[in-house]
Order: C-alpha cells, then structure tokens, then sequence
C-alpha cells in the first residue's frame, strides 16, 4: 500500500500530512498527488507535516524544488523531529503555524525540573536563521546579528553572541544567557528587554539574567576566584 | 558552474559576472554567462550584446529555439558567450530543475558556466543557485550588504552547496584607513570563509558598464587587475592580492584600528 497523503485546508493554505514508509516512497508519493491534482494544488501555499521523518537540508530542498514545478510554495514544515525542525529552520521554513499542533505542548519553563528538554545546535547561526525550542538551546558557534534564538529556558553559546536572543520565552524570569562574547542587538529575558551594550574591545564569557527587574550582565568567572 | 550572487541588490552581481566572464575568456577558456536576472536583464547591457538578442533563456526552456541559438558570441572575446535573460517574464517561468537542465546541456560545450543571480533570496535566486558548483558572494564593505551575504551564506550552507567564496568589491583604502568603512577583516571576521578577491572602488567600472565594454579589457585599471586576479584564483591559480594602499599592508594594519561595524 502507498504510503498515505492526508490533505487539508487550513487559513495558511493547505496542511499535507505525509504518513510513515520510506521516504522516497512518501514525497513520490505526494508528487502523485499533487500532479493528478494539479488544478487544485496549482499555486497554492503548502504547509508539510512529516510527522517523524527525519529529512535533512538536501532532501527538504529537493523537495520544496520540486513542488515550486508544480508552482507551488513550500512555507512551513511540521515535525516531530528536532533535527527536520532544525533543517527546516535553516531553508526559511516556518515551523510553527497559527493553530499549533495538539501535542505541540510546551516544555516546563522551569529551568530547574528534571528532565528539562535542552537542544544542542553545533554551527555558526547565519542571519536570517532562527532557533525556536520550547527548553533550553545551547549553540556551539557564533551567533551573527539577524539570528535569532527562542528558548523557554536558558540560552548557551559558546561562541560570539551578536543576534537577537529570548530566554525564557514564556514568561520564565529565572531563565539566564551565557555568552563568549555577549553583545546581541537585543536580549529578552521573559518580558524584559533589553539593547546592546556598547561593544568591548576585549569580549569575555557573561552571563545575563534578571536582577529587581532589570536585566544585568556579570562577567563569568571561576567558582571560588570572585 | 559558478554563481555569482549576493542577497542585497546593487553591490556589483552583474558587473563581477561580466568581467569574471570575460576575463576567464581573455584567459582562453571558453566561457558562457547566463543572466538568471529574468524580468530584469542587465547583464546584456553591461557585456555591450543587448542588440544582438534574439532568443533568451525562456524560450530555450519552453522549446522556441534551440540552446546554441541562444548562445550570443561576444565580437571581441571569441570564447565569450552569453544566454540572456527575457525582460517580459518574471521569475516564476523558469524553476530550478530548468536551470539544472539547461546548464547540463552547456557543461559538455564550455569550461566554465558563470551565472548572474538577482537580488533577493526567493525563487530567482534559488534557479540561479540550483545548477551551481561553486558560488560567489558579492559584498561591499557595509553593514547591511554583510549582513545580507551572511543571510546568503547560511542559505547556500543549507542548500549544501557550500563553501562559498567571497569578493569584497568597492572597497575604498581611504575610508578604511580613516575608519569611515568596515575594513575587509572586519567582513572576514563575521562571514568566516573564504576571501577570493577585493576590488577596490573605481570610477571606471561604472564607465565600462554604461559603454557595455567590461573593465577587465582595460590593462590599466585597478579593478580590472583585481577581477582578471580573482578569475586566475577561481581556474586555481595562487595569485597574490593586490596592495589597495599606496602606503602599503593596507590588509595587516588596519584591523586594530577599527571598532566592529554595528
């Protein structure tokens, strides 16, 4: 049996729900689909849920190439999979749509709770990408200004941070920032925000976190050397 | 197959295509230029061929002539061609597997297929980028250009047709050596790749664009030297780059001077 293709029309566009099976048999497919279909799908704005396939930034841009063939724009794949998130993130793709997914629950802002889902992101964040996680994020890598980090809890980076970062996204104020180099456009730490102080000649690690309601940075040091 | 692209309009796609072409042609290769421009064609106009255009690359893709047909011979360099783009069309009539198509047709007939990208992320730049080996970025020294090949950047890394390569075009030594301009580490220093060429700023590039005679065939231009250099470095020659500062070391010294663009 063909792998199943769910279609459904949504305020964005149309929602293709893609089922389990190889993934060459899957986007063949969709491609089935949407070629017997033509007329209906001709132009329309695509929203990809790819529930757990794990698709990487070459076959998700294949993909989006062969759908604009049948003049079609790919604009927001949903997953189960961090790593297709991410994928997804890194091509343009929105991730998120206005509904939301049912099970799209958000993770415990609580930085402290056990088990807390943290996600490591090992490269260098290019403008114009963006990580979006309901935890903590931890980048190995820079941080370039027009990137942008959505964390619920902390944010890590172990490299320059220059972009724009929101920790503790949903209203967590406990949520902290640590950075090599710390001097993003803008910080947000729960509602607070807060600008770019001005540029060190000689960065060094900090941390940000809220202090009687403002947002402050202390350097990092040693336990014990203060 | 090389791209030439860069995020942000007006930062020299056009005229870095045309002269890297006709230098990689001066060279002896046999090159042609595909303007991926459709809807607003200049690489024509810039190479001096606009009056020769009877078919462009839309009507090879929809079957109206045949590729060679389209295929424009420049006079004065015999190993120069170009494919131009229609001016009556837009982006959306021609995709990306079109584009792998067509340049896998030229591979066999040219040693290098030199593509103008338009300005823009969306569907034009992604044909332009689509059929590419290598790709170009084209930057000026300032903050919002950087910031748009750095958006480029991460683009063409996700497309996995990285590493690119850059050319730092229009860059004036006084400006930086007054601190006025981002200074080509500062770029460096924030895009993290390779550094293929700097070309400085030069009045007579806009001269040689407006009479359609690229300024590499100019033997006494500076910026032409620098293009005819980074067409060298692009066929896999070592050659150093040029002292854009009559005083010298314009590259070592003036880093410290600068406080990072913001």
């Amino acid at each position: 049996m063909p792998p199943t293709v769910q279609i459904k029309g949504i305020r964005e566009g149309l929602l293709v729900t893609l089922g389990e099976g190889p993934w060459s048999e899957v986007q063949a497919a969709l491609l089935a689909e949407i070629a017997e279909k033509a007329s209906f799908f001709n132009g329309a704005r695509l929203v990809l849920d790819v529930q757990n396939h794990i698709l990487n930034a070459a076959t998700l841009g294949k993909l989006r190439d062969l759908l604009a063939d049948y003049n079609l724009s790919l604009w927001a794949v949903l997953s189960h999979s961090p790593t297709t998130e991410q994928t997804a993130q890194t091509l343009g793709l929105a991730t998120r749509i206005h509904q939301g997914r049912a099970d799209d629950a958000p993770a415990s802002s609580d930085p402290e709770t056990e088990g807390a889902e943290a996600v490591l992101v090992r490269r260098t964040l290019r403008s114009g990408s963006r990580v979006e996680y309901p935890g903590h994020v931890t980048i190995i890598g820079d941080v370039n200004p027009g990137a942008e980090i959505i964390a619920s809890g902390d944010v890590v980076v172990w490299g320059r941070l220059r972009g724009l970062v929101h920790a503790g996204a949903e209203g967590d104020p406990e949520a902290v920032v640590c950075a090599l180099d710390l001097s993003p456009t803008q910080l947000r730490i729960g509602e607070h925000i807060s600008l770019a102080p001005p540029s060190r000649k000689t960065p060094r690690p900090e941390m940000a976190f809220i202090r009687e309601g403002q947002v402050v940075a202390e350097p990092w040091s040693l336990p014990g050397q203060e | 197959m090389i791209t030439i692209t860069s995020g942000k309009g007006g930062v020299g796609k056009t005229t870095a295509t045309a002269n890297l072409g006709a230098a990689l042609a001066a060279e002896g290769r046999k090159v042609c230029c595909i303007d991926g421009d459709i809807g607003l064609r200049n690489l024509d106009v810039v190479l001096g061929l606009e009056n020769r255009i009877v078919y462009d690359i839309v009507d090879v893709v929809e079957g109206r002539c045949k590729l060679r047909q389209a295929m424009i011979r420049d006079k004065r360099l015999p190993e120069l061609y170009l494919i131009p783009a229609a001016q009556t069309r837009d982006k959306s009539a021609l995709s990306p597997s079109d584009m792998i198509r067509l340049t896998d047709e030229l591979r066999g007939e040219v040693d290098y297929i030199v593509i103008d990208s338009p300005a823009g992320i969306e569907r034009g730049f992604r044909n332009a980028i689509a059929p590419a080996d290598e790709v170009v970025i084209i930057t000026n020294p300032e903050v919002s250009a950087v910031r748009d090949a750095d958006r480029i950047i991460g683009l063409i890394e996700a497309e996995q047709k990285g590493p690119a390569k850059l050319v730092i075009n229009r860059l004036n030594a006084a400006m930086v050596k007054r601190g006025d301009m981002l200074a080509p580490e500062d770029v460096l220093e924030l895009l993290a790749i390779e550094l293929i060429g700097l070309v400085p700023e030069d009045e007579n590039v806009i001269v040689s664009s407006n009479s359609g005679s690229p300024i590499v065939l100019d033997p006494k231009s500076r910026a032409g030297q620098a293009f005819r250099n980074i067409a060298r470095r692009l066929m896999g020659e070592d050659v150093p780059f040029l002292d854009l500062d009559a005083d010298g070391g314009l590259l070592n010294r003036l880093s410290r001077l600068m406080g990072r663009g913001g």
